[in-house]
């Protein structure tokens, strides 16, 4: 038999000011099965909470309902109070009679007669309530970080430096990911390069970490403390452990031409065994079998094999599927560039000069494909004029997306200063809409562009490019004159939009965390959890989430592994009980639970008998995926599933107490 | 949800008549939090609806709304995350989906449409919750038939 308290807060004159308290707490008296009604003043006080625990004691109580604040206020607090004494911290249910009642209506009666109500529908869904046990999911204190970019290196270290063993896995031959490509970084203009390799360099000798490059992740299952990943090392055909990362092979290789860096972005050739770039982590050659004349050519060609001293070169090698078991995830996939084909006026790709932001990078870099000369990629001359073009792609919701992709701004300045620096009495003219240089150092770095180095900014957009006995005429508007403005270019230089990394999508799926529509991975809460994304266990860094620099990614991958070495500073990570439950007598395993499911919480589960015979199979539900919100209760069409606290007889009981 | 409670809400019914029952699923999350946003900034609004919370609308069951229909309701307000921000990712859309399929059997049951309200109200919206229960207060008390049985097909 229900024992059920009513408890009814003046909360001083905030709620005895508009309700009748006294009435409420009669009028709960008579509720059968509600053998104690009061009122105080102040019930979240410690003399309310105290008298709170009495009650609960000395009448031994099945359940509790306070007419108060709102839940989303104390309820926390009521029910530690009633822990204390023993009982179960579901039972105690909260009737919101001040945010919902007396601070909203003013006629005493009918505030009274629907506080009256809004209790009553507490009293009839407590004493349905069941006891609650929060769910324990042991951790596996593993990490898996996707991506060896900046973000990603921060997470894998940060967490690696915290005793835990990280496993990254990066798709391309070597970590570094795009920041490797860049040449000096703004505003301090320290080399991309210098800043970066020590890092890269520190990944591959951890002790806590494990790295898996030219890797992808290929099945991921589980949940938190305990996903299952698959990941599949590609084909090296050169034997990891013996290679010493002399460069013979790629030296002896014949197919030095007709193969496009991918690194330099198409301004350079690489050799079929290559690795991308010198400084590359691990130093360790990738034979890229689409190319390479031993596989086109039935096996006559070997002459990397011949060259290479160790004899590491072995053509048979074949992927390998690596199985891991981790307790959590960071997904750190990067950005790419835009396609800018649609933007047919600035003949990007129909003119060799006219190249994007992270060519002209290339170009930039000691290590690049000029060697950190300035060459224009149709005939090697040293550019004179350089026009920049901001926004290509970016804040343009009709042709490209209309975010801001934050970096541009900030990175043509850098290249016109750069360009400056290098070629002396060159120009440059930016073409730009607004500048966004709002972190530290960065409009005085803009500023000094402009004053310093002499960069000519035009805010206008630039209507039309094309060729002209060797130069490009850039065709645009200076608004702020209000002329129109016709300038002879050696060189043309996009600030193209970024956008998801390609197939940052499917990994999304595979580890059942949101994306936004353009492809961004969406955070748990877009302010206060933003390094979580929407399922337990997986965390965010780097550009994935949108668009941002060199420090917010290094933060981002920081924060990442900070929230990973909190979850696996205890054993267990906890599960509040308010979750869905199968009963496995009625469930039909039609499934459609499933289908509804945002979190893959549901699965298939084999009933057998002694003899390991399957009699049954019935839905199952994982509680360290469910959040409890409902939606397969309402999909089961056998009434096979409910979720705790929320049963469907409560919410009819609530209903009926407001029958008229 | 048995016959005779059908026939007692037919029998009250007429004193209720100016003065309609409004039942509200929301959810914890949006809906819940606006209605409270409007009790924190003291705003004003109808007294006659009584708000049952849901974790999401993805979990209100329609027959929730036929049984609320049932013990005298004379409205029924669905509310909660805007499309794109549903807590649980989809809840929301699931919900409007089922509603726009049920929407068909209130009516083969007889139920004025007018008496189901579905909208979406943030967190943030303590005006919006405000403005949704006056106006469809105001909506049911116009309404006819807020005297009989509401079902009107038998």
């Amino acid at each position: 038999m229900a024992r059920i308290g009513v408890f009814v807060c003046w909360c001083g004159s905030n709620i005895a000011g508009t309700v009748d308290v006294e009435k409420l707490r009669e009028e709960a008296a008579k509720i059968p099965g509600v053998v104690s009604a009061s009122d105080y003043k102040y019930m979240c006080s410690d003399p309310g909470q105290n008298s709170l625990r009495n009650v609960i004691k000395e009448q031994k109580l099945t359940g509790v309902v306070l007419a108060a604040c709102s839940p989303h206020m104390h309820e926390n607090t009521f029910r530690k109070a009633a822990v204390k004494e023993g009982l179960n911290p579901y039972f105690v249910e909260i009737a919101n009679i001040r945010e919902q009642v007396s601070w909203v209506h003013e006629d005493k009666e009918r505030a009274t007669a629907k506080a009256v109500d809004l209790m009553k529908m507490m009293v009839e869904k407590v004493k349905r309530d069941r006891p609650v046990e929060d769910v324990k999911v042991p951790l596996n204190k593993k990490a898996l970080v996707i991506g060896g970019g900046i973000s990603g290196i921060q997470a894998a270290l940060d967490i690696a430096n915290g005793g835990v063993e990280v496993i990254l896995v990066e798709k391309e031959p070597s970590i570094g990911g795009r920041m490797i490509q860049l040449d000096e970084t703004f505003p301090t203009l320290d080399c991309s390069s210098c800043i970066m390799t020590p890092k890269m360099v520190e990944v591959n000798q951890h002790p806590n970490i494990k790295l898996y490059t030219y890797s992808e992740v290929e099945d991921i299952s589980g949940y938190i403390g305990n996903f299952k990943v698959k990941i599949k090392k590609k084909a090296r055909s050169v034997v990891e452990k013996d290679c010493t990362g002399c460069g013979e092979c790629w030296n002896a290789c014949p197919m030095h031409k007709n193969v496009k860096s991918e690194f330099n972005l198409n301004l350079s050739e690489r050799t079929a065994i290559y690795v991308p770039f010198p400084q590359a982590v691990p130093l360790i050659p990738v034979l890229d079998r689409s190319v390479c004349l031993h596989f086109k050519k039935g096996g006559k060609c070997q002459k990397c094999y011949d060259a290479c001293g160790p004899k590491c070169i072995n053509f048979d090698l074949q992927d390998e599927i690596i199985e891991e078991t981790v307790g959590a995830i960071v997904a750190s996939t990067g950005y790419d560039l835009m396609d800018t084909s649609m933007y047919g006026e600035y003949g990007y790709g129909k003119y060799k000069d006219v190249i994007s932001g992270l060519q002209f990078e290339r170009l930039l870099s000691a290590s690049g494909p000029t060697e950190g000369v300035i060459k224009r990629p149709s005939d090697g001359k040293t550019p004179q004029t350089i026009v920049f073009v901001q926004c290509v792609g970016s804040r343009d919701p009709e042709k490209g997306v209309p975010y801001c992709s934050k970096v541009c701004c900030m990175y043509t300045a850098k290249h016109a200063k750069l360009f400056a620096h290098k070629v002396h009495g060159s120009q440059s003219y930016v073409f730009y809409i607004d500048i966004r240089s709002t972190s530290k150092g960065y409009e005085e770095f803009v500023r000094g562009t402009m004053e310093q180095d002499g960069a000519i900014y035009l805010r206008g957009r630039v209507s039309k490019i094309y060729e002209d006995g060797g130069k490009l005429i850039v065709k645009g508007a200076d608004t702020l004159s209000g002329n129109q403005v016709e300038i002879a270019a050696d060189m043309v230089v996009l600030a193209t939009g970024v956008i998801p990394k390609k197939g940052s999508d499917k990994l999304a799926q595979m580890l059942g965390i949101s994306y936004d529509k353009y492809g961004f991975y969406t955070e748990s809460h877009p302010k206060l959890r933003p390094a979580e994304s929407s399922t337990a266990g997986i965390f965010l860094a780097g550009m994935a989430q949108g668009p941002r620099d060199i420090p917010e990614s290094v933060v981002s991958g920081s924060a990442a592994a900070s929230k990973i070495l909190g979850l696996f500073s205890k054993n267990e990570y906890e599960v509040e009980g308010t979750i869905a439950n199968v009963n496995e007598a009625t469930c039909v395993a039609c499934f459609y639970c499933r289908r509804v499911c945002a979190y893959n919480a549901i699965s298939k589960k084999e009933i057998k008998d002694r003899s390991g015979k399957v009699v049954k199979v019935v839905a199952s539900v994982n509680p360290g995926l469910c959040t409890g919100c409902g939606a397969c209760v309402n999909a089961c069409f056998s009434k096979s599933i409910d979720v705790k606290g929320f049963m469907d007889d409560q919410i009819y009981a609530e209903i009926k107490a407001l029958a008229i | 949800m048995e016959d005779k409670d059908l026939k007692t809400a037919a029998k009250t019914t007429d004193k209720n008549s100016g003065d309609p029952r409004i039942i509200a699923f929301v959810c914890n999350w949006c809906t819940y939090n606006g209605a409270d946003l409007a009790g924190t900034s003291r705003m004003k609004y109808s007294d006659n609806v009584r708000v049952i919370k849901l974790p999401c609308t993805g979990r209100i069951d329609p027959l929730f709304i036929i049984e609320a229909f049932k013990k005298g309701a004379k409205g029924v307000l669905v509310s909660g995350c805007h499309p794109g921000d549903c807590h649980y990712t989809s809840g929301n859309y699931h919900s409007r989906r089922k509603y726009a399929t049920f929407r068909d059997l209130l009516g083969y049951l007889g139920v004025d449409l007018n008496r189901v309200e579905f909208s979406w109200i943030s967190a943030s919206e303590g005006n919006k919750w405000v403005a949704v229960i006056n106006e469809f207060t105001d909506k049911i008390k116009s309404l006819s038939g807020n005297s009989t049985d509401i079902f009107t097909k038998k």
